[in-house]
C-alpha cells in the first residue's frame, strides 16, 4: 500500500508546517516541501470550498518582484503577455516560453505600481522563472527582486471568502474586482492581497512576509470557523483546479508543449510592440495550427482515468490523458487529455484504456465547472 | 481496534471465515492510506481467486491499489452497495464494507496468514 509520510530530510517546510501538522495533515514531499495532501478527506475539503471557504498554504510558490524604469517593457519582453497594458492594480495570467515556444511556466502577473510587478511562479518553477528572469532582464533598467523563500501565501478560496476577510483587512475588498490587487493589511499585518485563485471560486490570496503567516492563519481561520472556513490541502486543490479546467504546470503543460496545444493561444499576445523571447515560434506555431489540442473528457463507467493512460479514437490511438480524477462536485470521472485536433470537438466520443480495459469518454468543453454569478 | 476474529495479509485485506465461506475486505489501514474511496472493482460470482493473486482494485481520489486474494475459492457474491456508496469502505472496513464472498477451496491456506496480533505489529512500523 501507498506508504505513510516518511520524514524526507531533505525537505523544508513552510512557515506554516506547524498549523499542518498540529491538524493533523497527511503530509507528502511536494517538490522538497513538506506539505499537506489533506487534513480530513480530499471530497470533504473539495465540497468545503465550493460550498463555504477553504484556506490553503501556498507559501511554496514564487513571488519575483520587477522594479525599475524599464520593469514593464522588460517584462513584455521577458514574457507572451503585455504587463504595460494592465492599470495599477490589475494582474493578468502569463507564460514564459522558451526561444522554441514550449512553456516554461505559466504565471500570474500584478502590476503593484508603474514601475513595480509581481510575477508569482509555481512552486517548483520558481527557481527555473527566476535564472531565466534574470537573465532576460539583464542590460534593461530594472531589478529583479526573488522573494520567493521570504514571502508567505495563503489563500482563501469559496462563496464566503469575501464575508470572511472583508472585516479584516483595511482596503477595500468588496471593490475589488477580479484578477486586482491591493497594498495594505489584514489583521494589521502588512501585505499584498490579490482576488485570483486557481479553484474556481471567488476568493484572495494573500500575500505576508514569512514570519507572520501562522498569525495570519491563525487569524482567517479563527475568523472563518463560523462560516465553515476549513483547511483545505494539494489533494483537494488538484480536483478543485481540475473541475475549473485549468491546466497544472508537469501535466497539461511542459517544455515540450506550446501554449496553442493548451488551449493558451489567448494568451500569447503577438500584436504587441517588439520582441519577446519565443515570438518567432510561437507566431510560426499559431500559424501552422496545433498538432494536438487539449481537452476535457467526461469518462462512462466508475474507473478513474489518470494521468498517462492512452485515449483512443476506434482502433487508431490519438492521445493520452494529462489529469484525471472523480469529480467532487459532479460524481463521475472527468479528465484533462491531449488528443489530435480532428478529435477534439466537444461530443466526440473516444475511448481511455483504464488499465487493461477501455471506457468510452466524451470530449466536452472546459471548464466542467463555473461558479455561479 | 483491529478485530481480533479476523485473518490478515500483509497487503492489508482481512477475511472473516464461517463455515466454508470466506467474506473479504479490506483493512481500516488500508482505506486510511486510500484516502476517500470513489471505486471498487470486483470479479463476478464464478471466477475463481488464487491465494495472494490479484483479484480487483480500489481507487480512491488520488491512488489506484491492487486487492490480493487471502485465499484461494470461487467467487459467490461481491458487495453490490459499493457501487453506490463506495466510501462505507472508509467508514466501517470490516462490516459494511465487505468486498467479496468466496467459497474456500483449501482452509488450511488460513495459518498462512497473519492474526490480529501480527497484523498490528506489521502497521505499527508504519
Amino acid at each position: 500500500m501507498t506508504g505513510t509520510a516518511q520524514t524526507v530530510v531533505s525537505s523544508r517546510g513552510t512557515p506554516l508546517l506547524s498549523r499542518h501538522v498540529a491538524l493533523g495533515a497527511r503530509m507528502i514531499d511536494f517538490g522538497g516541501w513538506r506539505m499537506p495532501v489533506q487534513y480530513t478527506s480530499i471530497l470533504e475539503e473539495h465540497r468545503a470550498v465550493r460550498e463555504r471557504a477553504g484556506i490553503f498554504d501556498l507559501s511554496p510558490m514564487g513571488e519575483l518582484f520587477v522594479e525599475g524604469p524599464d520593469a514593464g517593457a522588460a517584462l513584455a519582453g521577458a514574457l507572451v503577455t503585455d504587463p504595460p497594458s494592465l492599470a495599477v492594480g490589475r494582474a493578468q495570467y502569463s507564460l514564459i516560453c522558451a526561444p522554441d515556444g514550449g512553456v516554461i511556466d505559466d504565471l500570474v502577473v500584478y502590476r503593484l505600481a508603474q514601475d513595480r510587478f509581481l510575477v508569482v511562479a509555481n512552486a517548483a518553477n520558481a527557481p527555473v522563472v527566476s535564472d531565466a528572469l534574470a537573465e532576460r532582464l539583464d542590460r534593461s533598467r530594472s531589478i529583479l527582486d526573488d522573494r520567493s523563500l521570504a514571502t508567505a501565501l495563503v489563500a482563501v478560496q469559496g462563496p464566503a471568502a469575501l464575508r470572511i476577510l472583508r472585516p479584516l483587512a483595511d482596503v477595500d475588498l468588496a471593490g475589488l474586482d477580479d484578477y486586482a490587487i491591493a497594498e495594505g493589511a489584514v489583521a494589521g499585518i502588512p501585505a499584498l492581497v490579490a482576488r485570483t485563485g486557481y479553484t474556481g471560486e471567488d476568493g484572495f490570496e494573500v500575500f505576508v512576509e514569512g514570519p507572520a503567516a501562522p498569525e495570519l492563519w491563525d487569524v482567517l481561520s479563527a475568523a472563518g470557523a463560523q462560516a465553515g472556513l476549513v483547511p483545505v490541502g494539494l489533494g483537494a486543490c488538484d480536483t478543485l483546479r481540475l473541475e475549473a479546467g485549468r491546466p497544472l504546470y508537469g501535466n497539461e503543460l511542459d517544455r515540450a508543449t506550446t501554449p496553442f496545444e493548451a488551449g493558451l493561444g489567448r494568451v500569447v499576445d503577438l500584436s504587441k510592440a517588439g520582441p519577446f523571447v519565443g515570438r518567432d515560434a510561437l507566431a510560426r506555431a499559431a500559424e501552422a495550427g496545433p498538432r494536438r489540442s487539449l481537452v476535457g473528457l467526461v469518462v462512462r463507467g466508475r474507473g478513474i482515468a489518470r494521468h498517462g493512460y492512452p485515449v483512443w479514437s476506434g482502433s487508431r490511438r490519438t492521445g493520452v490523458v494529462t489529469s484525471g480524477t472523480l469529480s467532487p462536485t459532479l460524481g463521475i470521472p472527468i479528465a484533462m487529455a491531449y488528443v489530435a485536433p480532428a478529435d477534439a470537438a466537444p461530443g466526440t466520443m473516444l475511448d481511455v484504456e483504464i488499465r487493461s480495459a477501455r471506457a468510452a469518454a466524451e470530449v466536452v468543453p472546459l471548464p466542467f465547472y463555473s461558479r455561479a454569478r | 481496534m483491529i478485530p481480533s476474529d479476523l485473518r490478515y495479509t500483509k497487503e492489508h485485506e482481512w477475511v472473516r471465515v464461517a463455515g466454508d465461506e470466506a467474506t473479504i475486505g479490506i483493512t481500516q489501514h488500508a482505506a486510511d492510506q486510500l484516502g476517500d474511496i470513489v471505486f471498487v472493482e470486483l470479479p463476478e460470482p464464478g471466477r475463481r481467486l488464487e491465494q495472494f493473486a490479484t483479484f480487483g482494485v480500489v481507487e480512491s481520489v488520488k491512488a489506484v491499489s491492487d486487492l490480493f486474494a487471502p485465499v484461494a475459492g470461487e467467487v459467490v457474491e461481491g458487495n453490490a452497495g459499493l457501487a453506490a456508496t463506495p466510501e462505507v469502505v472508509n467508514s466501517d472496513p470490516y462490516g459494511a464494507g465487505w468486498m467479496l464472498r468466496v467459497r474456500l477451496s483449501d482452509p488450511a491456506q488460513l495459518e498462512q496468514l497473519l492474526d490480529a496480533a501480527a497484523y498490528e505489529a506489521l502497521t505499527a512500523e508504519g
